[in-house]
């Protein structure tokens, strides 16, 4: 039993929230308290399938799927003319941990989302669109297959756009859906025509194919520049970031929170294509540098813009973008010295790890601090600084849980942002001194901006229109709980973490090699 | 020459669409405009799988084994079908913003902007 649910992991970890997306409504008609305990359960499966999979991928290496082949690890059928023709999930170490991002910070919104959103109609649809985003996002970052990326992307931004208009609020959350949602689908178009160029050149829309017939010419350049801009695009850097504060601000807190592991997967793709479809094909240096320049005009805009915001979730979602700026500034630094053996030994890999390390440790202690954002709306209803105050006497486990996520961001030892700033600053350093420098102002910035924002929610007198406002409900507090205790726990033990989980994606990721062999063979 | 029709045709609808996304004002245009951009895409798809003097992937009425490979066809269907999909939703945010703003020309839709 436990080998035939290993074997099939893959399958299962699309199949059981697809199902349970499209059971929700009609176990809802029953009452809510089932839907409750339906999707809880949904989603404990998925965690619980996730994790089981990724361990066995940490202590195994690359798992392969092949959908309906006789045996899940055929790849290249005989009588195909040695093309793999069947859709095929590819796991490496990289997509493992992507999973367990989506997996653990999933778990934690929903159980969060269960009593903050109760309150709402319409939430058999509501579930239906989180699980299909959960769906989502696992395929995109299993999938060995390009089209089918192309076909999760889509899943994804489809249910994020009707999660997103969710909440109508007189017609501005669907303003802010219909920003995200044509941005997406233009991206996911120009997506598409480069799985077409590379269909047309390679006959072949496996990932692993493509790169090992890569060549580099003038048409997958023009295919490498639509993908880049459209998955920079959909993970919110500058200079496409304008729909990322309003989206992120208009949509219900916990959508927003799942928003955020979204556009981590949008990066991953990103990530993919760069070093596994082109790797060393391409000018790493001139590609390297365009990644870190979006980088740190993503870093400094999005700290910049941050400060004068006024509405918490505004300004969180403007710190989101600069936060993004350091995962591409560390990959991009990876990337620039990428195929040099001795640069990448002494920095490159540091800074590659330094930029996973924090993607996972973004999606904790940024899902944290919306979730903190929701539940002071939940329980005030407003999100505008200038009306909060004195809120530390009441609601005193929401105020540590934003202590938190908050020094947390700032990158303040002992929680995870110093962990993986840190590599970042010592690799990036020994690049170009100037990007560290860049990277260590923005901290400073983003530590200035979130003092100000604790002052003007928690601190101050009792202001007596809030003199009834209580704790956040227990469900609440435990879905922030989960996240607050990984982001202290990896902060903690940084170096066990990047160990176990970090190393072996950042080398599964520069692996184009060994991408390849595992699906095509030792070729 | 006349094989290249077809991509020729692909470019000039994306930019047909891209210009009409960009231009327009209304929404319901600017959704017409993503539309016609996707059919470019979805003709680009569809051009590529063709082959001159190929035989249709029917097993039934397929003289041999010895036919074309039927992915571009399977591709075009998927984004087909979630092309609609896109446009119903987008339809619907229009239906919404009409009841709530009462127009829908995009230079009146700033409410977000504060």
């Amino acid at each position: 039993m436990n080998g035939f649910l290993i074997t099939h992991a893959p399958a299962l970890l699309i199949m059981v929230p697809l199902i349970g997306a499209f059971v929700a409504p009609f176990v809802g008609r029953v009452s809510p308290k089932v839907r409750s305990a339906w999707i809880i359960l949904i989603m404990t499966l998925t965690t619980l399938v996730a994790l089981m999979l990724a361990s066995d991928v940490f202590l195994h290496g690359t798992r392969i799927y092949v959908f309906g082949a006789t045996s899940p690890g055929l790849t290249v059928p005989l009588d195909s003319g040695g093309i793999p023709i069947r859709i095929i999930f590819t796991i490496d170490a990289m997509s493992a941990l992507m999973q367990v991002i989506a997996a653990v910070c999933g778990f934690a919104v929903l159980l969060y989302s269960i009593s903050a959103d109760r309150i709402h109609s319409g939430l058999e649809s509501y579930y239906t669109l989180f699980l299909l985003m959960i769906t989502g996002i696992m395929g995109m970052v299993s999938t060995g297959d390009f089209f089918n990326f192309f076909v999760f992307l889509e899943i994804l931004s489809i249910a994020s756009a009707g999660l997103i208009a969710y909440r109508i609020d007189g017609g501005l959350a669907v303003e802010a859906a219909i920003k995200y949602f044509v941005l997406s689908t233009i991206g996911a178009m120009a997506v598409l025509i480069a799985i077409g160029i590379y269909y047309g050149e390679y006959n072949a829309l496996n990932i692993a194919m493509i790169a090992s017939r890569m060549q580099f010419t003038l048409l997958d350049q023009v295919a490498l520049v639509l993908i880049i801009a459209a998955l920079a695009m959909k993970c919110g850097a500058v200079p496409l970031h304008f729909w990322t504060p309003d989206a992120y601000s208009m949509a219900p807190s916990s959508v927003t929170a799942m928003l955020v592991v979204a556009s981590q997967a949008s990066l991953y793709g990103l990530f993919r294509v760069v070093f596994t479809i082109y790797n060393l094909t391409l000018n790493a240096m001139t590609v390297g540098w365009i990644i870190i320049i979006l980088g740190i005009l993503s870093m400094v805009v999005g700290v910049t813009m941050a400060i004068p915001q006024k509405n918490v979730k505004r300004l969180m979602a403007y710190h989101a973008i600069s936060q993004t700026g350091y995962m591409l500034l560390g990959v991009g630094v990876g990337l620039a010295v990428l195929g040099n053996q001795p640069l990448m030994e002494s920095f490159g890999y540091i800074a590659m790890e330094g930029g996973i390390f924090h993607i996972i440790n973004h999606a904790m202690y940024k899902g944290l601090l919306f979730l903190t954002a929701g539940a002071i709306f939940f329980r005030i209803g407003t999100y505008n600084l200038n009306r909060m105050g004195g809120l530390g006497h009441s609601m005193k486990y929401t105020m540590v849980f934003f202590i938190i996520g908050a020094l947390a961001i700032a990158g303040i030892p002992p929680f995870n942002g110093y962990a993986s700033k840190l590599m970042i600053y010592e690799s990036v350093f020994a690049f170009n001194p100037v990007l560290a420098v860049i990277a260590m102002v923005v901290s400073i910035l983003t530590l200035a901006s979130f003092v100000k924002v604790f002052h003007s929610i928690f601190m101050g007198p009792r202001l007596p229109e809030f003199d009834t406002v209580q704790e956040a409900p227990m469900p609440m507090l435990v879905g922030m709980g989960i996240l607050a205790a990984i982001v202290i726990l990896f902060g903690l033990f940084p170096q066990a973490v990047v160990d176990t989980l970090i190393a072996p994606a950042a080398h599964a990721l520069a692996d184009q090699s060994g991408y390849i062999a595992s699906v095509l063979g030792g070729a | 020459m006349f094989w290249n029709l077809p991509f020729i045709a692909v470019v000039a609808l994306s930019l047909i669409g891209l210009a009409t996304i960009v231009i327009k004002k209304n929404l319901i245009k600017i959704f017409l405009g993503i539309t016609i951009f996707e059919s470019a895409v979805n003709l680009f798809l569809i051009s590529l799988g063709y082959r001159a003097g190929g035989i249709a992937p029917i097993f039934t009425s397929a003289p041999s084994t010895d036919m074309v490979l039927a992915t571009p066809q399977a591709l075009t269907l998927t984004s087909i079908v979630i092309g609609v999909a896109t446009s119903a939703l987008l339809l619907s945010f229009a239906v919404i913003i009409w009841k709530k703003y009462g127009t829908i020309n995009t230079d009146e839709i700033r409410r977000l902007r504060e």
